[in-house]
Parts: C-alpha cells; structure tokens; sequence
C-alpha cells in the first residue's frame, strides 16, 4: 500500500506517496523529478547520491522515502540562490573539477555539509571527508582544490560581511 | 513489506511478536538496505526504531557509566566528547566504519546485529565489558556484549527481540581502551584484522586490569583472556609486548580469502594488539596527568 508522506525538501514543504521499500533515492528522482541527485552503485559506496537528513550527510541510496516523515531534506537543487551559483558550485566550474559530471552532485552536497561543519578544512580533513564519494574521471585533486578555494572565497565574503 | 516506525519500547517488542520471525529490525539501514538493493528478500514487517526515544540517546550516570542508544549514530558518538574522552577505543572504532555519509546512519546495535566477524565496533565494546539490555516481548534481559554474536551473520536475539541500549561501566582514573584495525587503503575498507585492547593502569603505572578483544580473524570477535593476562602486573615493557604479540597471533582463527591469508591476519593482529597496548597504555598515563 502506498504511503502519504510529508516532507521538507529544500526548506519547502513537500509530499508525495511511495511504497513503503522504496529509496528516498527513487522519490526524489522518479517521483519529484529532482534528478540533480545521481544513482552510482545504490548500496552505499559511491555517495553520488549524498543528500541531507536533517543535519546528517547521508546516502540516498540507503535511507527510505518513507523515513523523510517530517524530517528535512537538502539536496543539491537547494545549493544555488536562483541564478546565483554557490560559492562550491562556482568553485568547481573555475577549477575544472569535474568531467563527466555524475559525481558532482553528491561531491558538493558532501563538500558543503563540511563546510558548514568546518569552514577552514586542511587538505587532509577535506580528503578524508570525500573518503565516501568516488570520481572516475578527475583524479580527486581539481575537487579537493575547488573545495578549498570555496572555503577561502565563502571565509573571506563571511569576514567581509561582518565588517 | 510494511513499514512501522513506532514511538515506544513495548511497541518495537509487540510488532516484533506479531511479525512472528518475519520482521525486522533496521536502525541505520546501511547493511540492510544495501543487501534489499542486492536481491535479499524483504520481511514482512520492517520495523524502524529510530523514533524510540530510548533508542537515541547517550547518557552518562552519577557513578560515570555510559547508556548509548543502540539506534544512536557513528557521528554522534564521535561528537560526544564526554564518551570519547572516558572511551577513546570505542569510539574511534564506531568511527572507523564507513565514510561520513554511512557515519550519519550507522549505529553500534546494527553494527552487532549483522554479525559480521569484521564489524569494527564489537571488539571494541567487547574489549571495554560493554552490555547490551535487551528487550522482547516477554520481558527483559541484559547480555555481555561477547555473548551477542552466535555465529557469522548470527545472533543468539529471539525474534521478537531488540537491543536497546549499550553499557559501559564505570572505569578507575588511569583507564583507557584503544581500538586499531588494517585495511589495505586508509578509508573505505573492511578489516583484514582488528584489534582491542582496554587497560586500567594503577598510581605507578602498572597495569591491574587489561582485556584484550580482536575482529576479523574468527567467526566470531574473539575475546583472548591469555593475552589480558600477559599485560597484568607489567608496564607494557618490550619483552612483554613480544608475548602479547605471540599469545595473539596463537589465538587467532582466521580464513584465508581475498584480503589476507591467515598467516598474514595471524601476524597483524598480533602487531596491532601490540599497538593498540601501548596506545592504551600511554591514554590512560595522559588521563593521570590530565
């Protein structure tokens, strides 16, 4: 049987009906026609599908639609202000860092839920924290780069901001 | 399948009986719902526990033990830095598992509960004489940690049984666990060995208590008595730590397979046991100076 279930996503709310197995992965996608959110592997390993849970990175892939009961989700869709890129989004745009481009979704939901954690990462913390999304094409370097450069550019813009 | 998030304890316990050995219990989902994604049949009743207050919590007590959540996640284990200061082994071993996407998700009572003789956190909260409460519909019962996993993928909880929470005693100053564990890469991986090693050190630094729990070379996370026994009454010195070396290696049961042959976790898991005492031993020295 069908689920009613009602959501936050990106701050507005949301509902939609699944079947109880479904993946939030599935919702988003295939019901909210969200598909900024990418499926890679679908059992947890590759984080191409990294969406927020309230205040928790996690994989689509492995939570339920029917578990997002009013919680909050974010997803890459909600990154951008209208027109206005986010800092990372701009980031990995100036620095090449990405290719194919499948990953980059879950790559900068992942980078910025670091960034929101730890605003001045070292190059180790922020290759530690990208441990759980894999890129075929770039190497990695371009996007611990373009992180970096984010968390420089987001610092700066805050200190100026306050100034 | 039909999905059941309930609110309270008895509730868990009832749909569990109801379900009569068709239902299941899914904290984090991060084995779960990768085995559903890969083909596993689907229960008839999933029940998430997520929504149990009691399920969700870390508390400390007066007398300074711990009650973690058995739904409560890696991060916020790790964020707790009351339980990571009194319990450094077992929290970084929760912290080894996956990346941080599977850290927002994953809880120390799924970790038990899949049974894995690899699972990062068991020797850990083996090593620390952690407990489990368990609870089912015919009442309540509390377990050693060490007595959960029967065999691989096994573990002795009825079916309408649940963890609800983990315990983790009271421990004297100078006490302090330390968890270590190889994988071929620095993230990512499953552990070829692990070990655990939780010691209690007295005023002038020798060891009065000491436990020693290993992972992945056994069907089950091995708790070695005789390797405890080579620490007690010894400041960890050289000679001692060669012992404990061999008296590890010696306990070992492992498989051969694709990510080591039993030589090899024979070898390593004596070295890491050796690691992780004197990683132990210097926490709970630092813990006196602090």
């Amino acid at each position: 049987m069908k689920q009613h279930i009602c959501t936050h996503i990106n701050g507005e709310a949301a509902e939609f009906l699944c079947d109880p197995g479904d993946t939030l992965l599935q919702v988003l996608r295939d019901n909210l026609q969200l598909t900024g959110t990418k499926e890679g592997c679908g059992s947890g390993d590759c984080g191409a599908c990294s969406v927020m849970l309230d205040d928790r990175l996690v994989c689509s892939c492995l939570v339920l639609a029917v578990e997002a009961q009013h919680h909050q989700i974010g997803t890459v869709e909600g990154l951008a202000t209208g027109d206005r890129l986010h800092p990372l989004q701009q980031a990995f745009l100036d620095h090449a860092a990405l290719q194919c481009g499948i990953c980059t979704p879950g790559f900068l939901v992942a980078a910025k839920a670091l960034l929101d954690h730890n605003p001045s990462p070292t190059e180790s913390e922020v290759r530690f924290w990208i441990a759980g999304n894999l890129c075929r094409c770039t190497g990695y370097d371009k996007i611990v780069r373009a992180i970096l450069a984010a968390a420089e550019n987001m610092r700066d813009s805050h200190a100026g901001a306050q100034s | 399948m039909q999905y059941q998030a309930p609110t309270r304890l008895d509730d868990v316990a009832a749909l569990l009986a109801s379900a009569g050995g068709h239902g299941r219990v899914m904290a984090g989902g991060t084995d779960l719902l990768a085995r559903f994604a890969g083909g596993m049949p689907r229960p008839a009743v999933l029940v998430d526990i997520k929504r149990v207050a009691e399920l969700m919590v870390i508390e400390q007590d007066s007398d300074g033990g711990f009650t973690v959540g058995a739904g409560v996640c890696g991060a916020a284990i790790n964020e707790n830095a009351i339980l990571r200061q009194a319990w450094p082994g077992v929290t970084e071993a929760m912290d080894l598992i996956g990346s941080v996407q599977i850290q927002g998700r994953a809880s120390l009572g799924g970790n038990l509960c899949n049974a894995s003789p690899a699972a990062d956190s068991v020797p850990a909260l083996i090593a620390a004489g952690a407990s489990c409460r368990i609870l089912g519909s015919r009442g309540e019962r509390t377990l050693a940690v060490a007595d959960v996993i029967h065999s691989p993928g096994k573990t002795c909880l009825g079916t309408d049984e649940f963890i609800v929470s983990f315990y983790l005693p009271p421990r004297p100053a100078r006490s302090a666990d330390a968890y270590l564990r190889l994988i071929p890469r620095s993230e990512m991986d499953i552990a070829v060995a692990g070990a655990a090693v939780n010691l209690t050190l007295d005023d002038e630094g020798v060891v009065v208590s000491a436990s020693v729990a290993l992972g992945a070379v056994s069907p089950v996370p091995l708790l070695v008595p005789r390797a405890a026994d080579v620490m007690l009454g010894t400041r960890l010195d050289n000679d001692v730590m060669v012992q404990l070396k061999s008296v590890v290696s010696a306990s070992c049961r492992p498989i051969n397979d694709k990510r080591g042959t039993i030589d090899y976790r024979n070898h390593v898991a004596g070295v890491l046991a050796v690691r992780a005492a004197l990683i132990a031993g210097q926490r709970a020295t630092a813990k006196e100076r602090a």
